[in-house]
């Protein structure tokens, strides 16, 4: 892959919590020295439980958030160093779709200034006939440019969600968890409509998920996270775990073949408060595979580099 | 044998507004019952109306009988159908966030269930919430009993409210998607703790989701709903490998699977239409890909089909 649209180096974001009379702060990395790339026209995909710093990654690629430690580089440009006027050219090229339609829309802006938003920010002149344009690629009929948004359904609010991202023509567009507050049946429409998009405009995804089925089904490589840090990059969709964290939640997703009863054996325990992390690898007290090893030492992100792994034993 | 839960052709109503059409299910013991439908189906709804629990919104049965181990609930008095909530029948409730107490420890808001319905003197009712929490596979069940419920993750939460089902001795358990909140890797514990409660102890489950792949792995047979009425019925096999219901199939269809190619995952078009708008004949014609001029015009009969029923003027599959 040559020249990736974004590299991302040992990104890393800490939060602190507490620290009132009472008690003593306390620290947390939600994102933990993340490096990665992302190609031109590429879908890449995040999956992960919940805490496993997706959404503050996604967050932190956009500067919405500024890092504690490493930078993005967009197209050749250091994001972290770019000064407010700079950087909010350069949004112009990046855009986002949040995973709640309910609560990213204003209740009180009709569609059509829900889509003029973007451009009064940038300060450009809103095209006639803009309005139609965007409702209308996003399967929207013209007519309702001048409805609110409680007059539509969950699945409608987010194909405004997604006229929005698309209104100034980004090249790259993140799109955080933007099909879970929605039924299965309405996921999948939404989903077919970002893989048309994709298509004709030519994006670049950053796709966020918990969903493990959906991501292997929509993108092109998938990296893997838990509790903050990348434990696996998985080259295609449908290569094989070698982590055991991401063969687990392989193995917890339920395919709709009664046929074909997987014994689903679920992982012991659950996920550790990333304010009290063990020493050694975060997944240690979870994994069937864990040795001495692997509850002393944190184990890198290290192996093939198209398929690299964070683990002592891989499968 | 006769079914525990049976509900035989039952319509329900809130004001005006006529929101269930005719639902018959049957769950027997030691049976899970797989309830789907997208949102605004009629899901829960049909849930309260097994527990009559509709009063508390406002709803009422305009037609047609629940029958709980053979007798008729609307015959019951009030007390004894209080007395069969929380006893033998179990809820387990969507959101394990809000079921719990926040301004009480964990071990007392079990031990009430069976202090309630059982009527177990204190040390009975705790000795026997640790019993079940040691059951449900939740480590330390003394100290967990202590704990604030916000001092626990929501996964074992969510395990608090299956042992607050269980405490009374329940046979028949009534899950409302008990899953969604969680994590994919905890959803397969707690799918997998249900599943093995009722092959245990040969209790009746009434799963609610709207997810077609636990359904497939977990259940015995399974009830489509749309817009308030049954779509299709009968035993998961058969179902899966030859929907009749176009609807089911597009249920099934709607679920990213293995090797799936790119671009096949279409979903259904449209959305399902609010109570004030159902549309006549069948309902989901409007979303139909088989839809002809009869469909828009005639209600469909769920009809028996091989060893299940389904309501459609086309139907396809296997007969």
């Amino acid at each position: 892959m040559s020249d990736p649209l974004i590299r991302i180096e040992n990104l890393s974001r800490r939060f602190q919590s507490g620290g009132g009379l009472f008690s003593a702060p306390r620290a947390m990395l939600a994102v933990r020295d993340v490096s990665l790339t992302v190609g031109r026209g590429e879908a890449l995909g995040v999956v992960g439980e919940s805490g496993c710093g997706k959404s503050t990654l996604a967050r932190l690629v956009l500067r919405l958030i500024e890092p504690t430690g490493g930078r993005v580089v967009f197209d050749g440009t250091d994001l972290t160093t770019l000064s407010a006027g700079g950087m909010r050219r350069m949004r112009r090229r990046m855009a986002m779709v949040f995973q709640d339609p309910y609560s990213s829309l204003d209740p009180r802006y009709t569609l059509a200034s829900v889509l003029a938003e973007p451009f009064r920010v940038q300060g450009q002149t809103f095209p006639a006939g803009k309005v139609a344009e965007l409702l209308e690629a996003v399967g929207l009929p013209a007519a309702m440019a001048t409805s609110h948004p409680h007059q539509l359904s969950g699945g409608q609010r987010q194909r405004v969600g997604i006229a929005r991202a698309l209104a100034l023509h980004p090249d790259f567009v993140v799109l955080d968890e933007p099909t879970a507050s929605l039924d299965v049946s309405i996921q999948a429409q939404i989903i077919a409509l970002l893989s048309d998009l994709r298509e004709r405009l030519g994006l670049t995804y950053l796709f966020i998920s918990h969903d493990l089925g959906l991501v292997r089904y929509f993108c092109d490589r998938i990296v893997v996270m838990y509790l903050g840090a990348v434990v696996e990059i998985l080259p295609q969709a449908q290569a094989a775990p070698r982590h055991p964290y991401t063969a687990a939640l392989m193995q917890s997703g339920f395919a709709p073949d009664p046929v074909h009863r997987r014994r689903i054996e679920p992982l012991s325990g659950e996920i550790p408060s990333p304010f009290a992390l063990p020493p050694g690898c975060a997944f240690a007290g979870r994994c069937p595979r864990a040795s001495d090893r692997c509850r002393a030492e944190v184990p890198a992100l290290s192996g093939d580099p198209a398929h690299p792994v964070a683990c002592f034993h891989p499968l | 044998m006769s079914a525990l839960l049976q509900m035989d052709e039952v319509s329900v109503a809130i004001g005006t507004a006529a929101l269930l059409d005719r639902i018959s299910l049957t769950v027997e013991r030691g049976q899970i019952l797989g309830l789907v439908g997208e949102s605004g189906s009629g899901k829960s709804l049909t849930a309260m109306a097994a527990m009559g629990l509709l009063p508390l919104i406002g709803g009422r049965v305009t037609g047609g009988a629940v029958r709980f181990d053979g007798q008729d609930m609307a015959a019951m008095t009030d007390s004894q159908r209080r007395g069969l909530r929380g006893g033998r029948i179990g809820f387990v409730t969507q959101n394990p966030m809000t079921a719990l107490d926040p301004v009480q420890r964990i071990g007392a808001q079990v031990d009430i269930v069976s202090r309630l319905h059982l009527g177990l003197s204190r040390a009975a009712a705790r000795a026997r919430t640790l019993d079940l929490l040691t059951q449900l596979r939740i480590p330390e069940a003394a100290a967990v009993a202590e704990a604030w419920p916000h001092q626990l993750s929501g996964g074992m939460k969510q395990r608090i409210v299956i042992a607050m089902a269980l405490a009374g001795e329940p046979d028949l358990i009534i899950a409302d998607e008990p899953t969604t909140a969680l994590d994919v890797t905890v959803q397969a514990q707690i799918i997998q703790i249900l599943g093995s409660l009722v092959r245990d102890r040969g209790l009746a489950l009434l799963l609610i989701t709207h997810d077609m792949g636990v359904v497939a792995q977990v259940c015995d047979r399974v009830a489509v709903l749309y817009a308030g009425r049954m779509a299709e019925e009968g035993p998961v096999g058969p179902i899966f490998a030859a929907p009749a219901h176009p609807y089911t199939a597009a249920l099934i269809g709607c679920i990213p699977q293995e090797g799936m190619a790119k671009g096949t995952l279409r979903g259904i078009a449209g959305a399902v239409p609010s109570a004030a708008a159902f549309p006549p004949g069948c309902r989901f014609h409007p979303r139909c890909p088989r839809a002809t001029a009869e469909c828009s015009s005639t209600v469909p009969v769920l009809a028996a089909r091989g060893a299940g029923r389904v309501a459609c003027h086309h139907a396809g599959g296997a007969a």
